[in-house]
């Protein structure tokens, strides 16, 4: 999935030029490229188990302890090391998710888009019935219908938020497809599949990967609300969701156990966003919407 | 004499047109609506007409990039009007095609490189080393460094372009390239190269080509016999002297009057044509021509007129002209 | 006009065919089947169930079951819950006006600030209140709406006191207007925020859009003042596509309204669609889901008309 990768090198440049000047974006980036670290290496960082029990020391304080800098939950772990493990769990459901989304989205769109007639109309009123259900509801209903594991949840928040991509997609192929290079390959005989994947597909990339940032943002969301339902990721694995539905009930004595996971989710989402909104601006220019 | 290379008989190609809501059949757009054409070993056939004639859309029906709703297409002998997908395949190395805008004729995603290799790769021919070397010898056949490969297609001028979409025409060993106005994009001192590049290469490997141009100048250079249409028919086809110098249907005259005179001094009359090009949705009745036609008679409302041999290898389509 | 109407409405057909195709689907998918209720309940035999699969006929071909339920569905009959046995659409229908309630006080602080701020910052364009205005949106949609709600309610309810944390009325003041209205601020702030912030940047751009045309400049030549070309010429023209919005937002207004309704225990649909949730209310659920589809589907097919009544070329298109 690298589009990068395909655009030539001078692209980059003009790309890289306009995304710098969208300070928003960078700060994104930043906070991305943070995330990301410390996800992979929470097991590093964190001071020790995140699953480790300390009844003797409940609710300690943040900056009180400097063997527990974001002090303790109500069963004395360590709330640093659960934030960057249940980082971990939540950014791992959001790329999958996100994966599972672009995948399905490109495919339908791109099969909507490239071969038209029924199968266009069948397929975008499919999207359209889709998107007729509250995202929420569904997520919850089949969420509750198979059993909550990491991959489980990724494929649900994953299938159940595809519709847009798949629209972006179509409408990108429905224009690709009537310019002559799709002519000169179809005179050279190639195949449907080839068109689609070989020829259409990477001139696609741009509002994909856009799409694709977005994505992580919302799936980090989704996971969140389901978990913090109780439908999503279990304990004893930490995840920001649960976190939050474990502090809830402190939350009048204990604040910064619920504050804590609730800026780490919001932090993460604002990342993707603002890194998304920079890669519109600067890869699609059409798609510009803000100063 | 053995058959021609293509032989198009009653080439129709039928657009409906579609009601906005229920997608009711309210009318057909005749785009391409009765063309005879044939195209020998070797040779080149110009078609030439004003934009909407039908000039373009014939091209494509003949590569089979647009579905003919009607008549025959036989190519080699062979008739190709039918063909699904796979029986077209063995047809695709035999014909190809040069588009007329070098920007939106190569996929800006790819390398040059890959661009030249995909006809090999569709045809599984020859192996991932050797496809390289054959990249190479197609670059230089078209007057291009080898290193152009790794290039993405942006980093060329119209020209370049231009050069490396005849390059992938060229890469199956065709028989016919159709030239869909293939140097109209392009600055006039390029215009030449292009086109001498092309009558090289016809010399070099007996190609034929089908020439879509508007433009008579070019068309004067490179065709050896040129057809006129007009609202999607064939109304003269001639040899190129022949149609310059003895045209005979009053659109082809009014045409070729309209060319600045190469001769200065040598001044023809100005015929300048009334209104406009009907919408090929709804054609006059009888000669498409007959409304804007100097001379029409009742007759050509009526009546539309068959194709007449005048002269060897000259035939005129108009109730006006007598042999 | 009328041909106009009765073709969007023909249009709407095949999506209510889709909706409740999925929502079908989707109670064949639970756990159990529709049946699920039985087959969790130690006391009933296996035989037991198997005569009342003959009963419900769910030993018929599926699409037999389909036309079935879908036409239980169409005339009302959506099932009982498993608890208690009451009509499900009743049920439904109980916890509709505190829903509805919810969203309309939402929507509306949202449509008159978002619009006021879009407004705003389309006419002093680039101006320091249109980057701030345009970032604070971008920041409000970043939000997780169940912490800001946390939040409010920390804020607000438990260092504050100025508000209460959760439900509809005082115990003992039910029907209190004014204990009503302290106890919608709270939720109402919470889902208005992301729908403001997505009215702001749509309004925003619509606006921009609307008065670069020559229309405007005409109005401006004709010397009309500023506030009359925004109301008579920009606001006609730049409602079609916030009443799109309107429609296409549905869907996302009851997802909020569901997380909103949760953290406030605020007994509207998408409470009782958690409860059911985790009672394993198959019947609700799948009533909850046909509902919002059938809602939304609607709600698109008013918001496209009343554009076409704005806009008579809507109609020819």
């Amino acid at each position: 999935m690298s589009a990068t990768a395909a655009l030539p090198e001078s692209q980059i440049g003009r790309v890289w030029t306009r995304f710098r000047r969208h300070r928003l974006a960078l700060a994104g980036a930043a906070v991305v490229a943070l995330l990301l670290a410390s996800a992979l290496f929470a097991p590093v960082f964190a001071p020790q188990d995140p699953t480790l029990l300390d009844t003797a020391l409940r609710f300690r304080a943040p900056f009180a302890d400097w063997a527990h800098p974001l002090g303790t939950d109500e069963l004395g772990r360590d709330t640093l090391s659960r934030l960057l493990h249940g980082g971990r769990v939540s950014l791992t459901v959001g790329l999958v998710a996100m994966v599972t989304t672009v995948a399905t989205g490109a495919l339908i769109g791109i099969t909507a888009g490239f071969l038209g007639g029924w199968i266009d109309t069948l397929l975008m009123r499919f999207v359209d019935t889709m998107l007729c259900f509250p995202q929420v509801f569904l997520l919850l209903v089949v969420a509750a219908f198979v059993p909550p594991t990491l991959l489980s949840i990724s494929l649900v928040i994953g299938l159940t938020s595809w519709m847009e991509v798949s629209r972006i997609v179509r409408a990108e192929i429905l224009h690709l497809k009537e310019q002559d290079f799709v002519a000169a390959a179809r005179a050279l005989g190639a195949s449907r599949a080839r068109i689609m994947f070989r020829e259409l597909l990477p001139n696609a990339a741009a509002p994909i990967l856009v799409a694709a940032t977005l994505k992580v943002a919302s799936a980090v969301l989704m996971e969140s609300y389901i978990s913090y339902l109780g439908y999503g990721v279990q304990p004893p694995l930490a995840s920001w969701g649960n976190m939050l539905t474990n502090a809830q009930g402190y939350f009048d004595t204990v604040p910064w156990l619920a504050i804590l996971p609730g800026a780490a989710i919001t932090l993460t989402v604002m990342g993707f966003n603002f890194l998304g909104d920079g890669l519109r601006d600067a890869l699609d220019p059409r798609l510009r919407m803000d100063p | 004499m053995a058959e021609a290379l293509l032989k198009v008989a009653g080439l129709e190609v039928h657009f409906p047109l579609r009601s906005p809501f229920l997608q009711r059949r309210i009318g057909t757009v005749r785009a391409v609506d009765g063309v005879d054409l044939e195209v020998a070993r070797g040779e080149t056939l110009a078609i030439v007409g004003e934009s909407g004639c039908g000039k373009t859309t014939t091209g494509k029906a003949i590569l089979r990039l647009i579905d003919p709703t009607g008549g025959s297409i036989r190519f080699g002998g062979q008739e190709i009007a039918q063909h699904g997908t796979a029986a077209l395949a063995p047809f695709r190395r035999r014909m190809q095609i040069v588009f007329q805008d070098p920007y939106a004729s190569l996929n800006p995603r790819m390398t040059v490189g890959s661009i030249l290799a995909a006809p090999f790769e569709i045809h599984r021919i020859g192996q991932a080393r050797d496809r390289a070397e054959r990249v190479a010898g197609l670059l230089r056949t078209v007057g291009l460094p080898p290193e152009a490969a790794r290039r993405y297609p942006h980093e060329f001028s119209g020209g370049q372009r231009q050069r490396i979409g005849i390059a992938r025409a060229l890469a199956l060993e065709p028989e016919l390239i159709i030239g869909d106005e293939p140097v109209s994009a392009l600055d006039v001192s390029i215009q030449a190269q292009i086109i001498n590049l092309m009558k090289r290469l016809q010399a070099e490997r007996g190609l034929a080509y089908i020439m879509i141009s508007h433009n008579l100048a070019v068309v004067s250079h490179v065709a050896d016999r040129v057809a006129v249409m007009y609202l999607g028919r064939v109304v003269e086809t001639a040899p190129r002297e022949q149609l310059f110098f003895n045209a005979q249907h009053p659109y082809t005259q009014a045409l070729l009057s309209a060319v600045p005179e190469p001769v200065p001094g040598r001044r023809r009359s100005r015929q300048v044509l009334q209104g406009d090009v009907p919408s090929p949705a709804r054609p006059p009745k009888g000669c498409h021509f007959h409304p804007r036609c100097p001379i029409a008679q009742a007759r050509c409302a009526e009546e539309a007129p068959a194709s007449r041999i005048i002269a060897p290898g000259h035939a005129v389509a108009c109730h006006m002209v007598t042999p | 006009m009328i041909g106009f109407v009765g073709w969007r409405l023909l249009q709407a057909v095949p999506l209510l065919i889709g909706v409740s195709l999925i929502g079908f689907g989707l109670m064949h998918l639970a756990p159990g089947g529709p049946l699920a209720v039985y087959t969790l309940n130690p006391t009933i035999q296996v035989q037991d169930i198997e005569r009342i699969k003959v009963i419900f006929g769910l030993d018929q071909p599926i699409h037999v079951q389909y036309v079935k339920w879908a036409t239980g569905m169409v005339s009302g009959h959506w099932g009982y819950t498993f608890f208690g046995g009451r009509p499900v659409l009743e049920v439904i229908l109980e916890r509709l006006p505190a829903t509805l309630l919810l969203m309309g006080s939402a929507l509306s602080v949202a449509i008159i600030l978002g619009l006021s701020i879009g407004v705003l910052g389309a006419v002093k364009r680039y101006s320091v209140f249109d980057v701030l205005a345009t970032t604070g949106a971008l920041f409000a949609l970043s939000f997780p709406t169940f912490w800001f709600g946390l939040m409010a309610i920390f804020v607000f309810a438990i260092e504050l006191r100025w508000l209460p944390s959760g439900g509809m009325w005082e115990l003992g003041e039910e029907g209190s207007i004014l204990s009503l209205i302290r106890h919608l601020v709270l939720p109402t702030m919470v889902l208005a925020l992301v729908i403001t912030a997505t009215w702001s940047r749509y309004s925003r751009s619509a606006f921009l859009e609307v008065m670069q045309q020559d229309f405007m400049r005409t109005a401006r030549a004709k010397g009309e003042p500023p506030a009359a070309r925004l109301l008579r010429h920009a606001l006609p023209n730049a409602a079609k596509p916030l009443i799109a919005l309107l429609g296409v937002e549905l869907p996302f207004l009851f997802s909020g309204a569901l997380v909103t309704e949760t953290i406030f225990g605020w007994p509207g649909m998408g409470r009782l669609f958690v409860d059911a949730l985790n009672m394993k209310e198959y019947p609700v659920l799948m009533g909850l889901m046909m509902f919002t589809g059938i809602f939304v589907v609607v709600g698109n097919l008013l918001a496209d008309i009343a554009i076409a009544a704005i806009d008579p070329r809507v109609r020819l298109r």
